[in-house]
């Protein structure tokens, strides 16, 4: 697996919540049996016109947005099926970092990204940045302001620092586990098979066919 | 402190609890499908690994396959080498297959059901969004990305963080033409699509026990499309009776099912469990559910006018007008005035035999309108078989619907069954996204009932007017 330390890159807005995995990689490209070639494909039927020329309208085809590798967009980025095609799609168009925020909705603290769509990522060496509310808006007002504004992403120190004269940065929380595991970039199968013998262990007693 | 359900089978299959607090968690079954497992076998043919317990593997094939007559015939060559790569897959690395043709064949989260794989208490996982449907058994059951099915394939484990519990409590009883599939659009609605997230959520209440296993299938398959983990429901006498009333092939029998019942019966939550985040949902106040936007969240009662920016709850400017452009449609538009050009019964939200008889009940004597095209899909060979023992093939036939055979359909459009650009359709699927079945489509979704009589409307109707108005 590829590690992620720190990363430097131009930041690219999509202002869009929800934002499904049906959109990111849409189900004709899952048919491949592959792990590549889905670049090109990221976010298909908002990037090309139907006669299958590139969309100047799209949000992210944005001039400004040319060699960016970090996406900054709206709430529960990732939402709806599975498929991990939508992360390779995303790391082979040259995404590196997703940065969207956390909400509150009733009281209640809404994650920043989809279960699944957060370890797909996080298993593929990609790097999700939750961040509040506030500062992705301030990242969006930047973005508008600055063509190619770049920030640097580091995971060590958890921070995302904006490339603008007063220099703003955000800290950001990670899972220990998940910083980890991108720090290291180490096979996570290899890692489990570290705990070989416990699991031999547990199958001794365990009854897969009652779950007893 | 008493425990939920979820504690009490996470607890059972944690092999170790690792020192960043996340736990290497024991899978007991893994369910594999042609789409998302290429790639993992194909990992472990690299690094020279095998699968540790074939046994607890077990695959078939239903988002490419076609649901006509031709169907064994995979015209599409892409969508016939993946077909192709699992057959493959499944012979060098010795896993069950039902394949196409085979009677057990299916949407992966019928058929589990359907032969005793799901059981009260078990670990399920499987390469797709829906295998919470699994929970309706109360086992704890949720769907994982392509690098994670190589892992259990390789270990029969996952690293995982324990979510936290939430519970749903339906209190009350449902009112006539009220489903399921409308209790758990009411939940999401009201939650929103990303309001379970980092949760295992419970259902609980009298409405839910008094569902029957296929109507809270529907519930526990949705939980994803509010962004929960998995969703679960206790089992009792109802779900013993679903896997011990007739044959099932996995289920424990004689003694061992005595044993079985007796780990089931300690399965429900404690009295004094309690839960990180607690809703309650009157069911009895429940109306007929339809989507208007582009994901399952945005939803009314069927005789709400459509929402506009201002009148849209939780979501900006933006996004409703995103999705209002996408759909076609106005703010204060009734959809019942809206005509349809697709209805589509099927999918591994509503495709069991019990949506087909709800649907055949609707069908019986009258004809679809001339404006929809009507296509309906069994779950699986097995609720196919059943419906044509039944007789219900015949009465969609009549009514001028298309009887197919099993598989995702279009649901997600995988294979030829697919909406053209604005089509607009009727759907028991799970998932309004843009593009969803079909690029520019645009999908309402709604109960088996709703999308018969749809159907024979050519527009929405309000199931409970239109029922009593014949």
């Amino acid at each position: 697996m590829k590690a992620f330390k720190k990363h430097t890159g131009i930041l690219a807005t999509l202002n869009r919540s929800n934002v499904d995995t049906d959109v990111i990689i849409p189900k004709q490209f899952l048919k491949s049996i592959s792990r590549t070639g889905y670049g090109p494909n990221a976010f298909f039927d908002w990037r090309y016109k139907p006669d299958g020329s590139h969309d100047e309208d799209f949000e992210l085809h944005h001039p400004r947005f040319e060699g960016r590798s970090i996406l900054v967009t709206r709430n529960n980025f990732g939402c709806g099926s599975s498929r991990e095609h939508a992360v390779w799609a995303l790391a082979q168009d040259g995404y590196e970092v997703i940065i969207a925020p956390w909400k509150e909705i009733n009281g209640e603290r809404v994650n920043a990204f989809a279960d699944i769509f957060r370890t797909n990522a996080t298993k593929n060496g990609m790097l999700v940045v939750e961040l509040s509310e506030d500062e992705v808006d301030i990242i969006f007002e930047h973005v508008e302001a600055n063509h190619g504004l770049q920030a640097t992403v580091d995971l060590h120190e958890q921070r995302v620092e904006l490339h603008v004269d007063d220099k703003i940065i955000f800290n950001f929380t990670i899972e220990p586990g998940e910083k980890k595991q991108l720090i290291s970039g180490l096979d996570d199968i290899d890692l489990t098979l570290r705990f070989e013998s416990d699991i031999t262990r547990f199958e001794e007693t365990h009854d897969p066919f009652f779950g007893r | 402190m008493g425990k939920t359900l979820f504690e009490k089978i996470w607890e059972r299959h944690v092999v170790r609890e690792m020192p960043d607090g996340s736990a290497l968690l024991y899978i007991d079954r893994h369910l594999v499908h042609e789409v998302t497992s290429p790639q993992a076998f194909e990992g472990m043919r690299h690094a020279g690994r095998r699968i540790r317990r074939p046994e607890l593997t077990f695959s078939t094939m239903d988002h490419n396959v076609p649901t006509t007559e031709d169907r064994m015939d995979i015209k599409d060559p892409i969508s016939r080498a993946q077909v192709e790569a699992l057959r493959k897959n499944c012979r060098e690395f010795d896993v069950t297959l039902y394949d196409l043709g085979d009677d057990h064949q299916g949407i992966v989260h019928i058929i589990g059901p359907e032969m005793g794989l799901t059981l009260p208490g078990l670990t399920i996982v499987c390469g797709d969004s829906h295998t919470s449907t699994h929970g309706a058994f109360g086992a704890l059951a949720f769907g994982i990305g392509t690098s994670e099915v190589e892992h259990v394939l390789v270990t029969q484990t996952l690293l995982q963080r324990k979510p936290q519990s939430y519970k749903v409590e339906f209190t009350g009883r449902p009112t006539p033409h009220i489903f399921s599939k409308d209790m758990v659009l009411k939940m999401i609605g009201t939650m929103g699509t990303a309001g379970g997230a980092g949760h295992v959520l419970e259902y609980c209440g009298e409405a839910v026990r008094s569902l029957s296993m296929e109507a809270r299938m529907s519930i526990c398959n949705m939980s994803i499309e509010a962004g929960a983990r998995a969703g679960m429901i206790a089992p009792d006498e109802t779900t013993f009776e679903y896997i011990t009333g007739r044959e099932r092939r996995f289920a424990p029998r004689g003694k061992d099912l005595e044993r079985a019942l007796a780990f089931w019966q300690s399965l429900p939550s404690d009295e004094d469990a309690e839960f990180n985040r607690t809703l309650v949902i009157d069911a009895g106040s429940i109306k007929p559910q339809v989507t208007w936007g582009t994901n399952p969240g945005m939803v009314i009662d069927i005789d709400q006018p459509v929402p506009g920016p201002d009148s849209a709850g939780g979501y900006s400017r933006a996004d409703v007008e995103n999705a209002l452009a996408y759909m076609g449609l106005t703010p204060g538009t009734r959809l019942t005035d809206v005509p349809l050009d697709v209805v589509f019964i099927g999918s591994c939200t509503n495709s069991r035999i019990e949506d087909l008889r709800l649907a055949a009940d609707i069908f019986k004597g009258r004809k679809k309108a001339d404006n929809v095209q009507v296509l309906v899909v069994p779950g699986s060979q097995q609720v196919r078989l059943q419906a044509e023992a039944e007789g219900l093939h015949e009465i969609f036939k009549a009514a001028g619907a298309e009887w197919r055979y099993a598989g995702c359909s279009m649901c997600l459009g995988m294979n030829p069954d697919q909406l053209q650009p604005q089509q607009r359709c009727a759907s028991t699927s799970n998932r309004n996204f843009e593009g969803r079945q079909g690029k520019g489509g645009r999908t309402h979704l709604v109960s088996p009932e709703m999308a018969a009589a749809a159907a024979v409307a050519g527009k929405f109707v309000d199931i409970r007017k239109w029922k009593e108005e014949l």
